[in-house]
């Protein structure tokens, strides 16, 4: 049982206001929580360039997890020479642990779409797709149930709200491919092509769908646009840190008391957020790191519980932070085993197109399962590490190039767990093969 | 278009502004390694042997998807890059089931002759001996997946120059095979119209002619740029 005592919570709530009190299939129930009043605002009172230039000066970056300034790539993409342009919602979450954009597409589609349109404005495109994983049939009923009604109430489709603005927006669905994620393979994938990235430049923004200008933003950051431009470009500049500014949704699972999608400005402590939201580690058993960013996250250890996250910090600490996904981990947790489970789903998710992710990540998995077995000699572990290396500088995309980060960061904050898979044949958690191994001589 | 000069290995080389830094390297007797790049053929930039480093940027950029542009520094040769290759040749070696002495593009295999001359003298990543099969169900040529690299230029000069689009990439991962058709026997395609242009681009003896022992199979890729150049560029 789970201790009920009141949550200290320094939740802000910008993506997910209003929580439970709407219902996500009624256009009414949004109106009166001040929906569409940015669109409409937008629509007869800004231009698109002081649209872009109150995106810009929020100093909201990217969701999707890189962190690119909003402001800078709606810019780039109005600016970009050729008609038409497309606008694309990446709604292919699929990181291990991560449901932060399912829920906002499933609570919150009518916000979603307002932030597309708003950008549909601000960028000239009367073009838009919302990509979605297949595994998320409750967001794809609800998001073409909240573009049926829009449409009926001349939210979306031809002049909108009886401005010379027109803008469709239509639905794909991803056919199950981590990949498809990358914005250059989702492209390929929305035209009907096999979902393989392709090097970049020419970047989506000067050369994307279709050949034609692409402004690609994530669930999250289209669902923090409408709030955004209602309470105005200071008041979200007033949330976070230094350079990470606003709120981020994160998905807390794993080894934790209160696991379940939490809202905090950036800048918030992971101490505060696993141990006054999250209700710390169950059972009584130690905290021992939490994983942020999915595959091609890192592992951070309890010496940095007080840093601050947002996207610089987590960056440093070698992890990255993605779209939200927070797994944390106790002292049962062997950090070998994560590193390769993390390798294992890159190495199934690689497209195969390049070979330092194709034949890489396969091999990097081979050596983990090598260690975790007790049969890896120190070599191994050296061979691993040029592989990380390797992986990581020369892959096409950024699968590739983030698929040695589990290895990476659990090598430098864990390294004496790797060293005792290898010299002294044994699982410090207890969960390896060759713990298991072990007992099994002891017993014999 | 502009004219813009630039250093490739601290030479003084000039180019246009929609050129790529492999080509004017390679105008400039500049050897740079490449498997899937082959002119005429749209770029996929997937072996990433032809990484160079530019001064700039932190990361390294493939020559071959790389527009030059004015004051650019490459380098494309340095002890890491050169280290880079060797390990991406010993992977691709270990991918599959490659075995020289029987194969029909022994002496005439790019694979082969990028090895020699990388200097790779011994494989260092563990061999992954995979199952794979061989597609002799077509009337004149046959697919030996175990010497198959992905370069995907069978699947290029299928759908970009002969229009007939059999070939395409099946499954993903270090799964990935090149199919005929929805992933059906070679000999049953009803696209294929038996030109051989994937044969002959085809830089390793996965792709043969029937009829061929070991060491062989010679290839002639050059007509592609040849066609290409005669029904006039498109990009």
């Amino acid at each position: 049982m789970i201790e009920e005592r009141p949550l200290f919570i320094p939740e802000q709530n910008i993506v997910l206001e209003h929580n439970g009190d709407i219902d996500p299939e009624v256009l009414e129930d949004y109106s009166k929580i001040e929906g569409f009043t940015a669109l409409n605002h937008v629509l007869t009172e800004m231009t698109p360039p002081e649209v872009i230039d109150q995106v810009s000066r929020s100093g909201l970056r990217g969701r999707g997890g890189a962190g690119y300034p909003t402001g800078l790539k709606w810019q780039t993409v109005a600016k970009a020479p050729g008609t038409p342009k497309y606008i694309i919602c990446n709604g292919d979450e699929g990181d291990p642990g991560a449901f932060m954009d399912r829920n906002v597409m499933e609570a919150y589609p009518f916000k979603v779409l307002e932030g597309m349109t708003i950008a549909a404005y601000a960028i000239g495109a009367s073009q838009g797709f919302l990509y979605v994983r297949a595994e998320y049939p409750l967001a794809v009923q609800r998001l073409k149930n909240a573009i049926r009604q829009m449409e009926k109430h001349n939210l979306l489709g031809k002049n909108i709200a009886g401005t010379p603005f027109s803008f469709d927006v239509d639905v794909r669905l991803g056919a199950g491919a981590f990949v498809c994620g990358e914005e250059t393979a989702l492209i390929a994938s929305i035209e009907g092509r096999r979902g393989n990235p392709r090097p970049r430049p020419p970047y989506p923004a000067e050369r994307g769908l279709f050949g034609c200008p692409t402004l690609i933003n994530n669930v999250e950051t289209f669902a923090n646009i409408a709030p955004l431009l209602r309470k105005g470009a200071e008041w979200f500049a007033s949330i976070g840190t230094e350079k990470s500014k606003g709120t981020k949704v994160f998905a807390l699972s794993g080894r934790i008391a209160r696991a379940g999608l939490i809202e905090v400005p950036m800048g918030t402590t992971l101490r505060e957020i696993v141990f006054d939201i999250g209700g710390g580690i169950p059972d009584g058993k130690a905290f021992k790191a939490v994983q942020t960013g999915g595959p091609s996250g890192g592992c951070i250890p309890s010496d940095y519980l007080d840093m601050p996250v947002d996207y610089e910090s987590l960056l440093k600490l070698g992890s990255f932070m993605g779209s939200g996904g927070m797994i944390v981990m106790d002292e049962t947790s062997c950090m070998v085993d994560v590193a390769r489970y993390f390798m294992e789903f890159c190495m199934s998710e690689s497209c195969g197109k390049c070979v330092p992710c194709r034949v890489g990540t396969a091999q990097m998995y081979q050596l983990l399962t090598k260690i975790v077995n007790g049969d890896a000699t120190l070599n191994d572990l050296a061979l691993l590490e040029s592989l990380c290396d390797l992986v990581r500088n020369t892959s096409l995309c950024g699968l590739g190039q983030g698929a040695p980060n589990p290895v990476l960061s659990t090598l430098r904050y864990f390294r004496d767990e790797y060293i005792a898979h290898i010299v002294d044949k044994r699982c410090p958690a207890g969960v390896c093969p060759v713990h298991k191994r072990e007992h099994q001589e002891v017993n014999a | 278009m502009t004219v813009v000069t630039l250093k490739i290995d601290d030479r003084d080389v000039s180019g246009r502004d929609d050129e790529t830094i492999l080509e004017i390297a390679r105008e400039n007797g500049i050897v740079i390694p490449t498997l899937c790049y082959l002119e005429g053929l749209s770029i996929a930039g997937a072996c990433r042997l032809c990484l160079v480093e530019v001064k700039g940027t932190s990361k390294l950029l493939p020559a071959c998807a790389t527009r030059v542009s004015e004051g650019m520094e490459i380098h494309t040769n340095s002890e890491r890059l050169t280290q880079y290759r060797r390990t991406i040749i010993e992977m691709l070696f270990a991918e599959g089931n490659h075995i020289c002495s029987v194969c029909v593009s022994n002496g005439h295999c790019q694979l082969q002759d990028a090895a020699v001359a990388l200097g790779v003298d011994h494989i260092g990543v563990p061999y992954l001996h995979p199952h794979r099969h061989v597609d002799a169900s077509h009337e004149l040529f046959g697919i030996d997946h175990n010497r198959c690299i992905l370069c995907a230029r069978c699947v290029r000069v299928c759908d970009e120059v002969e229009g007939a689009h059999t070939w395409d990439v099946g499954v993903r991962g270090i799964e990935a095979r090149v199919v005929t058709d929805f992933s059906t026997p070679w000999g049953d395609s009803d696209t294929c119209t038996s030109c051989g242009k994937c044969v002959q681009v085809c830089p390793t003896g996965a792709l043969f002619a029937k009829g061929k022992s070991a060491g062989e199979m010679t290839k002639q890729s050059e007509f592609v740029e040849y066609l290409v150049a005669m029904r006039g560029r498109r990009s």
